[in-house]
């Protein structure tokens, strides 16, 4: 349960008490919000002491009349406009002057009650009032959260491209200072891991690429009848010499065309994603087998490799930015830790679904799923 | 006799150059590149400092190993050498009382440091 602080300024006793018995046993439930939304009602005589309570009690919707002893209600409703402070102000009035009415929405005004009102009519105005509170507060909340997880990755991705780098430069000093004398093969082989190193890089920028062009939301484009097994055809042959450099044979065990919409360009990614995952994590002499199959309401495809396989608490992990699953059989495989982020994000632009099912020593399959009704 | 430096990083570049580094102040070196490699080192040897990388098989596998090195030998002094904060602004204050309960390093360096602000900054911890 949660609470809105509710603020009832005015001069007549029987309008504060009348809206806190009002207030007392309702609450507003609505389908968004987890929970419902009760009322604490605080009341202050004068606009004067209203500043002092709103400074303290930060409330969140103000009941105000404009008609006071002192300062009047407006005046109330510039200080909070002036303040920035997040609150609802509602001007209850009995003789709301056209000017009153313009100025005070002016500056901020949500609505007006006019005096004297019923039980019914305070209640559904705040009932209005609160859903639009709750929605404009999750909002914000969702911006901020959604400004973290940028955060987060631009941290990440700083690191990840921050640490070939500093490699790099590391072994130009040596070489620059001619650390290991005459010794050629020393300095050959920091050429080789700088140039490793610089592949790394590349691979991860072109990752973010892809990634840059799914996250601008642009829908999936490009809509045509696509044959899957060609494409699959396409990336076997492309990945070939990776796979015969790591001893590592691929078959495509399907041979029929599978066809379904979609933009060749992602299905590719798709394709070439889980294919060289496949040969990178496997073991020499492994075998990578590629299946397509088109049943009744879905579309699947599926890659299976005899390789070092995941833990069940690796696979959880798996499809989150930048995660690479770091352990002794991996620490000499490179990768940008996207690859399987952007295939997921793809998969999802189609509705589709991935599954993983792996055993550690014994191999993993990735399934995609397409549905087609 | 030579003093004996730890180094721990999963990156093999970083391991490589800082273990040339440390070598040229005139120290020994044991590598390790992880946690787990790490854990099995200090069963049979104490050094007489480590230098440990941050995030390695976990995010916080170097404030893990700190601890578990300082409960088997308290005194002996521990760097994280990391290129977390420059990038993400978090910083770790050690000196603070609060964070001195649980993160158990001596000192934090960023990566990048240059090779003559290390050497002075191992020397300063092994009081040479």
């Amino acid at each position: 349960m949660a609470e809105y602080k509710v603020l009832v300024v005015d001069d007549e006793l029987g309008i504060r008490m009348g809206t806190r018995r009002i207030l007392q046993n309702f609450r507003v439930d609505y389908p968004f919000m987890d929970e419902h939304i009760e009322y604490i009602v605080l009341e202050a005589p004068t606009g004067e002491e209203a500043i002092e309570i709103i400074d303290r009690e930060m409330p969140d919707i103000i009941l105000l009349d404009n008609k006071l002893p002192g300062i009047q209600g407006i005046e109330v409703l510039e200080y909070v406009k002036k303040k920035l402070y997040d609150i609802v102000v509602v001007m209850i009035t009995s003789y709301a002057s056209l000017e009153l009415a313009v100025k005070a929405t002016r500056d901020g005004a949500y609505d007006f009650i006019p005096k004297p009102f019923t039980p019914q009519e305070l209640r559904s105005s705040l009932e209005n009032i609160t859903k639009q509170l709750f929605l404009k507060r999750m909002t914000q909340k969702m911006n901020k959260e959604g400004k973290q997880i940028r955060f987060q990755f631009l941290s990440v991705l700083s690191h990840e491209l921050k640490a070939p780098l500093n490699a790099i430069e590391g072994y130009l000093k040596i070489m620059d200072d001619r650390q290991f004398g005459d010794n050629i093969q020393a300095y050959q082989e920091m050429i080789n891991r700088s140039m490793e190193r610089v592949t790394g890089m590349r691979s991860l920028i072109m990752d973010l690429l892809d990634l840059t062009k799914i996250e601008s939301g642009t829908p999936v484009q490009n809509l045509q009848k696509v044959d899957l097994t060609s494409i699959a055809k396409i990336s076997v042959d492309t990945l070939r010499p990776y796979a015969i450099q790591k001893d590592v044979d691929i078959y495509l065990n399907t041979k029929e065309a599978v066809v379904m919409d979609a933009d060749p360009k992602e299905i590719e990614i798709i394709l070439n994603n889980l294919i060289s995952n496949a040969v990178k994590y496997n073991k020499q002499g492994g075998r990578v087998d590629i299946f397509i199959k088109k049943e009744d309401n879905a579309i699947k495809i599926s890659v299976s490799d005899s390789g070092i396989g995941m833990t069940e608490e690796e696979t959880t992990r798996l499809f989150q930015d930048f995660v690479r699953i770091k352990n002794q059989k991996t620490k000499n495989i490179t990768g940008s830790g996207l690859g399987l982020s952007i295939l997921k994000k793809i998969v999802e632009m189609y509705h589709g679904d991935i599954e993983v099912q792996s055993k550690p020593d014994q191999g993993s399959t990735f399934t995609v799923i397409f549905p087609q009704d | 006799m030579k003093k004996t430096v730890l180094i721990v990083d999963d990156d093999m570049d970083y391991l490589f150059q800082m273990k040339l580094k440390v070598e040229q102040f005139g120290f020994e070196t044991i590598t390790a590149d992880g946690q787990k490699e790490a854990e099995l080192i200090i069963e049979s040897v104490k050094p007489d400092l480590a230098i440990l990388d941050l995030m390695m098989e976990s995010d916080d596998s170097g404030f893990i190993l700190a601890y578990r090195i300082k409960r088997k030998y308290p005194d002996v002094p521990i760097i994280i050498a990391t290129a977390v904060t420059a990038e993400t602004g978090m910083s770790f204050n050690i000196n603070s009382d609060e964070s001195q309960q649980w993160i158990k390093a001596d000192l934090f360096l960023d990566k990048g440091i240059r090779a003559d602000q290390l050497q002075r900054e191992i020397n300063k911890l092994l009081k040479i």
